[in-house]
């Protein structure tokens, strides 16, 4: 990995391998598709095989052609530029399949297509929750880990080709995955749907990303570790421990995409929801909070608040958050003990998060007035703020009595999208539009007042969403436990269903406008690119897609 | 076999664990509040200021 630096010119070490390698596992797709009787495998090893051929063909015409050039004296930015425009297609993408799955619920008769069994909520559902949580998610983590822990270490990406193959490799993970949903391929677990093959492409990439972030942060010429490394690397290391347990499993045969899993019962409720809830404790909040503890000091122009603040908390976080999972399994043949130890642990969680929430927001001391000012502040700070406000409820919703209520109801999708758009959504976006600017080499987004209408925008819809769904929650809640003076269940489960229709229009409502907002900072950020650069022009810096 | 009951077995995993785990939170405390550490950490608090155009 060192002998990149020495070199002045030339392809990133690696290119060459990468296309050995592509090339090879586009033979072997095609191969395992002609052997294959299976059409789901067949179309999924055809994606592979397509994959790898383009990835052989631009890697060959830019080794020849001299345009991919490794440049050792300079940070990697063009891999975070494919990674800024990935994150916002994704988000488009991914919020609206939120959008039509919402409508769905709202109007069943009219959105439902009996002839197209791929559009069924069944099959949309989680093409919406892997979209925004892993590909507009991830590619927002993978994205803003390879600027801050570059910037912070003041050294350029280790492993010449491998940031590229880290990034288009999780491209390939997003597209096998949401294919594979639509035709059926899933092995029901939730937010680890995709099929054995998928899994283990995504292990050999996050392996990658793992090698590329330690190689970076081994070569750093700065002494200190800055706390948001310590995040990411939390946030890649424990992904990469719960996907290994989580998705063991045997396959039917090497050319069938089904597969089994090695735990059953209990056991395998367990795994899943160690794994499940660990996903939103280090995949939505740990990587999430590496990117508070970089862009909002860099934004407000402040230090971070408490350091010392940061490591408690970061320490306390992550050894609390592993515990949390049995707090889904309530009430289930789990025992009792397992169920309590979840919840006590998910109460303590107040404690992390709230330090965390305290830390960002208070690093805004002294900075106060830019609240008004800068409406990417003003982002930046909702976004901690719902932070602050969905991890209050969680640990509220992780006590027994509280989820004999809550659980299987409105009320979880509520505080799911209270932390998934209020927290991971709005500092993604806030993220963004620092990056933006900063990497094209330009003054500033094209337009303020384009970032005010897409906050208030996305704010108001926020708001409708989890009210809505606090209201449609609690009253199904309220509903299903409801007897008659016979002992009877008061309500059939159609009853609670229609019951919630206005609150279902609300939400798809509230939905909609956030993802208007969302398509308002892509065309601000369109306007950006394409706007003349302030600084003069920099003969190196190739444009993302060059590569692409 | 009254000696390695449930209970006991339970009694002896949650105490342990409580001071386990509670020496380890009291050691990330004392590294974080350690004087010596002081400039250090206040150099880090104000890395994402600092960083440059070049590696």
């Amino acid at each position: 990995m060192s002998a990149t630096t020495l070199r002045s010119a030339g392809p990133p070490a690696g290119s060459g391998a990468l296309l050995a390698i592509s090339v090879v596992g586009a033979f072997l797709a095609v191969l395992g598709a002609g052997l294959s009787h299976d059409p789901i495998f067949q179309l999924q090893a055809g994606t592979i095989a397509l994959a790898g051929v383009i990835a052989a063909f631009v890697l060959n015409a830019g080794m020849a052609g001299g345009t991919l050039q490794d440049h050792p004296d300079q940070y990697s930015d063009n891999v975070v530029k494919a990674g800024v425009i990935a994150t916002m297609f994704w988000a488009a993408a991914g919020l609206l399949v939120g959008v039509i799955v919402a409508a769905q619920l709202s109007w069943p008769t009219v959105f439902y297509f009996p002839e197209l069994g791929f559009l069924n909520f069944g099959r949309l559902r989680p093409l919406h929750t892997s979209a925004v949580i892993f590909a507009f998610g991830g590619n927002a983590l993978i994205a803003t880990s390879f600027y801050v822990v570059q910037r912070t270490c003041k050294a350029r990406l280790a492993g010449g080709i491998t940031p590229w193959f880290v990034f288009w490799g999780y491209q390939l993970f997003i597209v096998l995955a949401a294919t594979g949903y639509l035709m059926g391929a899933t092995q029901g677990k939730e937010y680890a749907e995709p099929e054995w093959y998928t899994d283990l492409w995504l292990t050999i990439v996050w392996v990658a990303y793992l090698l590329v972030f330690l190689g970076t942060i081994w070569k750093r010429k700065e002494p200190h570790i800055y706390v948001a490394n310590w995040f990411y690397l939390a946030f890649i290391v424990t992904i990469a421990l719960l996907h290994l347990v989580n998705n063991a499993g045997v396959p039917v045969g090497l050319l069938n995409h089904k597969s089994y899993g090695v735990f059953a019962g209990v056991q395998d409720a367990l795994v899943q929801w160690w794994y499940g809830h660990n996903a939103v404790g280090f995949f939505l909040t740990a990587g999430f909070l590496a990117m508070m503890y970089y862009f909002v000091p860099k934004r407000v122009e402040r230090p971070v608040y408490s350091y010392r603040l940061s490591i408690v908390h970061f320490w306390a976080l992550i050894f609390i958050y592993i515990w949390a999972g049995p707090h889904h399994l309530h009430y289930t043949a789990l025992p009792q003990w397992a169920q309590t130890l979840g919840m006590t642990f998910s109460i303590m969680l107040w404690m992390p998060s709230w330090g965390g929430m305290i830390n960002g927001l208070m690093t805004l001391s002294g900075a106060w007035d830019k609240l008004r000012t800068d409406p990417v502040v003003r982002m930046m700070v909702v976004s901690i703020a719902f932070y602050g406000m969905s991890t209050f409820e969680g640990p509220v919703m992780s006590i027994r009595a509280v989820n004999a209520l809550s659980h299987y109801t409105d009320w979880t999708i509520g505080h799911v999208h209270s932390g998934a758009l209020g927290w991971v959504g709005f500092i993604s976006f806030g993220a963004v539009y620092c990056l933006v600017p900063w990497l094209w080499k330009k003054p500033g987004m094209y337009s303020n007042k384009l970032i005010e209408w897409h906050f208030w925008i996305a704010t108001t819809g926020i708001l409708l969403y989890i009210a809505a769904m606090w209201v449609s929650g609690i009253m199904e809640g309220l509903m299903w436990r409801e007897y008659t003076p016979q002992g009877f269940l008061a309500y059939s489960f159609i009853e609670t269903v229609s019951a919630k229709h206005i609150e279902n229009v609300i939400r798809t409502v509230g939905g909609l406008m956030y993802l208007s907002g969302a398509l308002i900072m892509i065309v601000n950020m369109w306007k950006t690119i394409a706007s003349p650069s302030a600084a003069p022009a920099d003969a190196s810096a190739v444009p993302a897609n060059a590569i692409a | 076999m009254s000696g390695l009951s449930y209970e006991t077995v339970a009694r002896f995993a949650q105490q342990a664990g409580l001071i386990y785990f509670g020496l380890i939170f009291l050691a990330g405390v004392a590294y974080a509040l350690r004087p010596s550490k002081k400039a250090e950490f206040q150099h880090a608090a104000r890395m994402p200021l600092d960083d440059g155009e070049q590696p």
